[in-house]
């Protein structure tokens, strides 16, 4: 194990930095979007608990990843311990200081860095908390956004961005640019969705979501309006988060942010109508809360690819992630009894897999002298979010259930986490409806 | 069973790894790379049927 310091691939004027700042300005409005579509599609009994969650969630990830995140994770050009294999060297974790000790912040590359995974994995710890509404204790949700925070997510970015081995498949192996993910399909998207699916596995399904037959009953959310309206800022925040990171860790220039944002705003209009246009011949009308989650997932599914995609690439990236998006929640809900209230494993998960893939098969991303293995890249990239993070995830999450419950018990459950948690509700003028249409 | 699918998940992991970092040539490391990639699947599918099992037990 030795200590080594890559070259950095992004040196940025003034001006670049500057705008690289203002864009990740942008990104917590994605995360405003994630609570409101976790919030709308949850039970009314829970909306002011999911959204203290969401809250808590986004401050329990930006203390832990100052405290340590950042010292696993680094940035690319910053000091790494690397295993040498062959005679190449691998990065395989930062050697940074805890508390971003010794770190400027400024508009240096790195410092932009810190800023943008600050809001980046807040984004990652909301997605699992849409699997788990309803039954998911507030302490635990903050006790395992920590994990996730602290272990799971910088040793991923680290590999993917931080200059570790996953980028430096390209040059290592002559595997067109190594891993690429630029807006983070990957680091933050499948990190969020697999532990989604950790958490669901776990929390196991809502009381009275399966029939004694293993038929799923439908548990509709509360809102729409919220999950539509969460979906238009999820837009403005994706646009933030695949420009900084394309300008961050590809090193694209800053001019290329019009064309992101094209993508970005192609791939989603695309999923979003597919998925509706999907829903509608399948149940005659168009499904609100599906289209709304084809709609992010089109987002999610342009991170990695957004800056590399032809438009007309994009509006086939959107839309092929809006025909798989229902499926795979049919597929989850019908066929595997995993209750999945928010979608985020279909979404984020399946959704961000396929941008990763996206970025070989439909980008000019391994031009110019493409040879031809950029493909075989992102499937490394793939092939360790299932085989080490999921793993990781689930093991992390399953010893802390084993200390310290993560599922509500039954009570919180039939009364709501409002009450039960914080002992008031979200709507206390409204008359609040039970569960008196599931079946007894 | 639960334990195996995740199992079979790291080997599947260590698999594709061990492939680009032993395999020089490129037909040989897409081969162990895309055979890794299939073991990974299989552990996927056995951690999902175990949790399907569970369920039916939990019913």
């Amino acid at each position: 194990m030795t200590l080594f310091v890559a070259p950095s691939p992004v040196s940025l004027s003034e001006v670049s930095a500057l705008v690289c700042f203002l864009l990740i300005l942008l990104v917590p409005f994605a995360g405003v979007g994630l609570a409101l579509i976790n919030c709308g599609l949850g039970r009314a009994r829970s909306a002011a608990h999911a959204m203290l969650a969401a809250l808590l969630v986004t401050a329990v990830a930006a203390l832990v990843y100052v405290i340590v995140g950042f010292a696993w994770q680094g940035a690319a050009g910053r000091p790494e311990h690397v295993l040498i294999v062959g005679g190449k060297a691998w990065g395989w974790i930062a050697a940074e200081p805890f508390f971003l000790r010794g770190l400027r912040l400024d508009l240096s590359p790195a410092a932009l860095v810190v800023l943008l995974q600050l809001f980046s994995v807040g984004l990652a710890g909301l997605i699992p908390l849409s699997s788990g509404a309803d039954r998911w204790r507030l302490g635990a949700t903050c006790a395992s956004t920590a994990l996730l925070a602290g272990c799971t997510y910088p040793l991923f970015a680290n590999w993917a961005w931080g200059g570790g081995w996953l980028a430096q498949i390209g040059a290592n192996c002559g595997l067109g640019r190594g891993f690429l993910d630029g807006g983070g399909s990957g680091a933050i998207q499948v990190t969020g969705g697999l532990t989604a699916l950790s958490i669901t596995w776990i929390l196991r399904p809502r009381r009275g979501k399966f029939s004694a037959e293993g038929l799923p009953a439908a548990l509709p959310g509360h809102s729409a309006v919220l999950v539509l309206v969460g979906c238009s800022f999820a837009w403005i925040g994706w646009i933030g988060l695949n420009s900084g990171g394309a300008i961050l860790f590809l090193g694209v220039e800053p001019a290329r942010v019009v064309l992101i944002a094209v993508n970005t705003t192609l791939c989603a209009a695309a999923s979003g109508l597919t998925t509706m246009v999907v829903t509608r011949v399948r149940f005659s009308r168009p499904d609100a809360s599906l289209s709304a989650n084809g709609w992010v997932a089109g987002l999610v599914a342009s991170s990695a690819a957004a800056a590399f995609m032809k438009p007309a690439a994009a509006i086939i990236v959107g839309a092929l992630a809006g025909i798989v998006v229902p499926l795979v929640a049919d597929l989850l809900e019908f066929q595997l009894a995993i209750d999945d209230p928010g979608g985020a494993i279909s979404v984020h998960a399946v959704g961000g897999l396929w941008g990763l893939l996206a970025v070989a098969l439909l980008t000019d991303a391994g031009a110019p002298g493409r040879s031809g293995g950029q493909w075989l890249a992102q499937l490394v990239g793939m092939a360790t979010l299932l085989g080490f993070v999921l793993p990781l995830s689930y093991g992390l999450n399953w010893l802390l259930d084993r200390v310290y419950p993560q599922r509500a018990q039954r009570e919180g459950e039939l009364q709501g986490m409002d009450l039960y948690e914080l002992g008031a509700g979200a709507y206390p003028e409204f008359d609040i409806h039970g569960d008196e249409f599931l079946p007894r | 069973m639960k334990l195996a699918g995740f199992l079979l998940l790291v080997a599947g992991w260590a698999i594709v790894v061990c492939a680009l970092v032993l395999l020089p040539s490129a037909g040989p490391r897409t081969a162990f790379a895309l055979a890794g990639m299939a073991v990974e699947l299989l552990g996927l599918a056995l951690a999902v049927r175990s949790h399907l099992v569970l369920e039916a037990e939990g019913e």
